[in-house]
């Protein structure tokens, strides 16, 4: 019990970057559209954020940077293949190629330099509450962001008319069209809103997790956020579940390891993975609700035939 | 006026063969525009990274075995995201395909034999099978989405890689460093051309991409797994089912990936080691996509995406320009020739008005027409 | 320094016909020692990770940049860096020897057999090939011993820890990593039995968010001294962020952790680099092993930290100075492992062999290495 309090602790952190991430895809893929570019999307905010942060002293700005630079990506993105219709799937990849190469480039003069973490909240004494305290109020901002952000999608996918309207492009873009609905616009802005959570989740690496930027921190992390979307089988609640239990199986690893457990680490390490896998499969069972949740148009090029 | 796309009903050749070359020569403008500006002489990088790798044998050999993997799960890959099957996994595959194989050649690192190279494959392409089994049962089964099953197994089989060679396939005389022994020479496969490193698997990826074609369009199974890819429903009333192309696209691509891992191992590495790909399987798809999904496609991709690696490392040697460049400009290459594609499948049109091309495509939405992924 | 040559290994080698692909070298080579002096020295690196990871690459990319500091136009060096460890590290390397490089260094174990295949093909290029054991001719071993870094910050870690709990990041269980693990506990018990060694291995050299949750989950387990064999700065900015004590690794990450670093360990390449580059212009270099120590300068403590007394201070710089001098040796038997077998008998120091291959931990350490 002792260790449970930062056994939570450390898996929050650990799953913010992919909770921002998984919800922006998430969002993305409500609308009918995979992105498979996550990874490169999470490089440059990150590298934005850090740029600009530690030349304007401002982690504001460092975040508005990092939603810019990801918004940017995926406006790229939505041009390749909303606009000139090319292929999703491909041009997600090519994406991560040209993100990890182009946030190298910018980040070049920026190794190797500190930068102060974002501060944790202290809410006096909510903090010191016990168990409760730490695990509730004690972390940074964008912790808690993270999880609002998860709630306020949610509420908007199935509490607003946009989201309705999103989510009926996303099912199927001819009818959404046919109702009068600019299915190109809305998947613009699905996407945009994508790059700019990804870019969040990057910038969550650089400025507070880990503040500093390395070529390649994210570590195949966009990947996973990937993944969690499918797992939370296209529902933004169960991108948290998914984030946690990905992030908890992990920690749970390492603690088994730091506690000398006589099994090798390869094996101990692909625990997390496993996990997922043998989760999917039990909640994937009932075919029907998947099929409802998941976008039927996901990955199709939409193109009104005149 | 303003420009809007018409579907092509068909492509006519010159603008299929066109397409890529005026990518390619956007490609090179932006590239020398990018590298002009970071200060690097254009004319010179855009040589070094797309001519100088063509200019000696070597060169041309080493292409042809960067190619290799990439065209091999190219071709297995695209069977099966023609049937709307995900499997984003292959690098998983391959390394399992690299394990399995590589096994064999070490269980018998003290025998020579010409039945070795053989059996190797077949361990090789079974491992790989095996691995994409999984997805494929858990997908059938289950009802499981393959995308997040066979990337999860790619860290899985990673993971199991760097066990392996930790421990168990660990070479007893290498002072415990992690690698496996040298394969002997039966277990390697032998090279085509002297004095490079093309080796046998170049040749069988040409023959999987004439063997890719001839399923693909000339064989019942080839047109079933079309038809699912467009209609799942269509299938059953033809009396196929979508599960049986999940499997079958899983054990093929799966299959075809674990050859490729086992070759990258038989072939220029010789042995096994934790890392035995660079994301090839990954790259793949890259490949498939730019391909149009075509086995005469996916070669030229496969051996354009390998030029643009090598070409990538000359830029470096030569001129000093940092990777981080290339990757960039690879990139952009890919963002051309995939949205340079659009004008293969459809065709620009310049509207008068505006508002008459939406309503008329607002009052026909049941001639609307979708192109699956 | 010693000098030593284990048979190669040829089985591999052999598809590939060696004697045809040096004609062609020896075409474009200009030949080994008899560089003209006008011409520059063509110096090429080989990196396995990207110059900007803070960490192992980037070590040796300073010590690339000292040598141009040093020959200025005397000589050009060439990099290429994020080489993977398969099929293409041969590609890369034959490139470089094809296009004229005299003197090429590969910086990575993986490097090794495509360096010694390569090497075949070009007998008049010089290959520097680093933390390997085969040698060729033409193909030189380098490496640092960065164990002897790791016997005083043990002792310092024993001196400073309150909890008794030192927290040990570690990558892959490879012998270079438990022979750090190894010294480590060696000096941490010399002066405080007591002290218990937490070991996590995160699978990866470079993943500052996974060095996070390592470093995070023995801190909560514990630890109140993180010591890593990781490359990124993660840890030591946790050590920081929690007023612990950590220990850098590859560079001085003082910047990261200004109050919680008690001292880094530091490989500093450059004067070795530097030192082969003029054996090549002055036609004497030729094939050895290097394992350079704290007295070669290739493993160095930096500047001790703000929670480092004096007398602590005062006693790791004691303990560098006896390793240095080999008053000190560090694996002097008799040496234990974990389950009671004496691995070095008494009188005996270990052999460079039995360093090398290091597949064991020592008595007092509470953790399995994983046997096969």
């Amino acid at each position: 019990m002792e260790s449970f309090v930062p056994f939570i602790v450390i898996m929050l952190g650990a799953a913010t970057p992919l909770i921002f991430a998984a919800i922006g895809e998430l969002v993305t893929e409500k609308s009918g559209v995979l992105n498979l570019g996550v990874e490169g999307m999470m490089l440059m905010g990150a590298v934005s954020a850090f740029a600009v942060s530690i030349t304007t002293g401002s982690t504001t700005l460092g975040l508005l940077a990092a939603i810019g630079a990801g918004v940017l990506m995926a406006l790229l993105f939505g041009l390749l293949t909303l606009t000139l219709l090319a292929n999703q799937v491909a041009c997600g990849l090519a994406l991560t190629i040209f993100g990890i190469g182009l946030s190298s480039f910018i980040g070049k003069d920026y190794v190797g330099k500190p930068l102060d973490a974002l501060p944790s909240m202290d809410l006096g004494w909510l903090s010191d509450i016990p168990v409760l305290g730490p695990v509730l109020f004690s972390q940074d901002l964008m912790v808690y962001a993270a999880i609002a952000v998860v709630a306020a999608v949610a509420w908007f996918l199935y509490h607003t008319r946009a989201g309705l309207v999103l989510r009926a492009v996303g099912e199927s873009h001819h009818a959404a069209h046919a109702i009068g609905y600019p299915v190109i616009r809305i998947r613009y802005m699905a996407v945009a809103f994508g790059g700019a959570m990804a870019g969040l989740g990057g910038a969550y690496l650089s400025l507070a997790y880990t503040p500093m930027w390395v070529e390649h921190m994210t570590a195949g992390r966009g990947w996973i956020a990937l993944a969690l979307v499918v797992f939370a089988t296209w529902r933004p609640f169960r991108v948290l579940l998914g984030a946690w239990l990905f992030g908890g199986v992990t920690i749970l690893q390492l603690h088994a390891q730091g506690a000398g457990i006589a099994v090798p680490s390869q094996l101990m390490s692909m625990l997390p993975y496993i996990a997922t896998i043998v989760v999917l499969v039990l909640i994937s069972r009932d075919a029907t609700r998947i099929r409802m949740n998941a976008p039927a148009s996901i990955g199709k090029v939409f193109h009104p035939e005149r | 006026m303003r420009p809007s796309l018409e579907l092509r009903s068909h492509t006519p050749r010159s603008i299929l063969y066109l397409t890529p070359v005026i990518a390619a020569l956007l490609t090179a403008f932006s590239g020398g525009v990018l590298f002009a500006a970071l200060g690097y002489p254009p004319l010179e990088a855009l040589y070094a990274f797309f001519i100088q790798p063509l200019t000696s044998l070597n060169g041309l050999a080493e292409i042809g075995v960067k190619a290799t993997p990439l065209v091999l799960i190219g071709i297995g890959l695209s069977i099966g995201f023609r049937g709307n099957v995900w499997n984003i996994g292959a690098e998983g595959q391959l390394t399992l395909g690299a394990i399995c194989g590589g096994a064999v050649a070490l269980a018998f690192y003290d025998v020579e034999g010409v039945w070795l190279l053989p059996l190797m494959v077949i361990a090789g392409t079974l491992g790989g099978m095996a691995w994409g089994a999984i997805p494929a049962l858990l997908k059938t089964r289950f009802n499981a989405s393959e995308i997040l099953v066979s990337l999860m197994l790619t860290y899985v089989a990673t993971l199991f890689l760097s066990y392996l060679v930790h421990g168990p396939l660990m070479d007893p005389e290498g002072f415990n460093f992690p690698q496996s022994r040298l394969f002997h020479d039966s277990a390697l496969l032998p090279t085509l051309i002297p004095f490079t490193r093309l080796h046998l698997g170049a040749a069988i990826a040409l023959f999987i991409v004439v063997a890719g074609w001839f399923v693909m369009a000339r064989t019942l199974i080839g047109f079933q797994v079309k038809v699912i890819g467009l209609t799942p429903a269509a299938g059953g009333y033809a009396g196929f089912s979508q599960k049986k192309v999940v499997w079958m696209a899983f054990l093929t691509s799966g299959g075809l990936a674990g050859m490729a891992g086992l070759f990258e191992v038989a072939g220029p590495i010789g042995q096994l080691s934790p890392s035995v790909s660079p994301g090839y399987g990954f790259t793949a798809i890259i490949v498939a996509f730019l391909g149009r999904l075509h086995p005469v496609g996916i070669l030229l991709a496969g051996l354009l995406m390998a030029l643009s690696y090598l070409g990538g490392e000359v830029v470096q040697i030569e001129l000093g320009l940092p990777l981080a460049i290339t990757g960039v400009f690879q990139g952009m290459l890919l963002f051309f020739l995939l949205g340079a594609d659009l004008f293969t499948r459809y065709r620009l049109r310049w509207n008068r008005s505006p508002a008459a091309g939406t309503a008329a495509g607002a009052a026909r939405p049941a001639e609307a027409r979708e192109e699956a992924a | 320094m010693k000098t030593k040559t284990w048979t190669l290994t040829r089985r591999a080698a052999l598809s590939l016909a060696a004697g045809a692909m040096a004609l062609s070298a020896a075409a474009t080579m200009p030949g080994g020692a008899a560089v003209a002096q006008d011409d520059p020295l063509k110096v090429g690196f080989v990196y396995v990770g990207p110059v900007g990871d803070h960490g192992w690459t980037y070590q040796h990319d300073k010590g690339r940049q000292a040598v141009v500091e040093k020959f200025g136009d005397a000589v050009k060096t060439t990099y290429v860096e994020s080489v993977p460890e398969g099929a293409d590290a041969e590609r890369v390397i034959n490139q470089l020897a094809q296009s004229g490089h005299d003197l090429i260094f590969t910086t990575s174990f993986g490097f090794m057999n495509p360096t010694v295949k390569v090497a075949k093909r070009y007998p008049d290029v010089m290959f520097e090939h680093a933390t390997g054991y085969k040698r060729a001719d033409n193909v030189s071993t380098y490496a640092g011993r960065f164990y002897e870094g790791r016997y005083p910050i043990g002792v310092m870690a024993g001196r400073l820890t309150e909890s008794d709990t030192i927290g040990y990041i570690a990558p892959f269980p490879i012998p270079e990593v438990v022979r750090g693990i190894n010294a480590f506990t060696k000096g941490l018990h010399s002066v405080n039995p007591d002290a218990s060694v937490k070991i996590i291995y995160v699978n990866s050299w470079y993943d500052p968010g996974k060095e996070r949750e390592a470093a995070e989950t023995l801190v909560a387990q514990g630890a109140d001294i993180l010591v890593q064999h990781t490359d990124s700065a993660a840890p030591m900015q946790l050590a920081e962020e929690k007023g612990l004590i950590a220990f850098g690794q590859a560079s001085d990450m003082s910047q990261f952790g200004p109050n919680a670093q008690a001292t880094a360990i530091v490989d500093d390449w450059s004067d070795y680099y530097i030192d082969r580059v003029q054996a090549v212009m002055d036609g004497t270099w030729e094939s050895q092993d290097t394992w350079g120590g704290l007295n070669s300068g290739m493993v160095q403590l930096s500047d001790f930290g703000p929670k480092v007394p004096e007398d602590v201070a005062k006693e790791a710089t004691q303990i560098v100075k006896d390793i240095e001098s080999g008053d000190l040796v560090i694996f002097e038997g008799p040496i234990k492992d974990n389950a009671g077998e004496v691995r070095i008998a008494e009188g005996e120091a270990a052999s460079e062999e039995d360093l090398l291959s290091m597949d064991w931990y020592i008595e007092g350490i509470d953790a399995q290495l994983p046997k096969n």
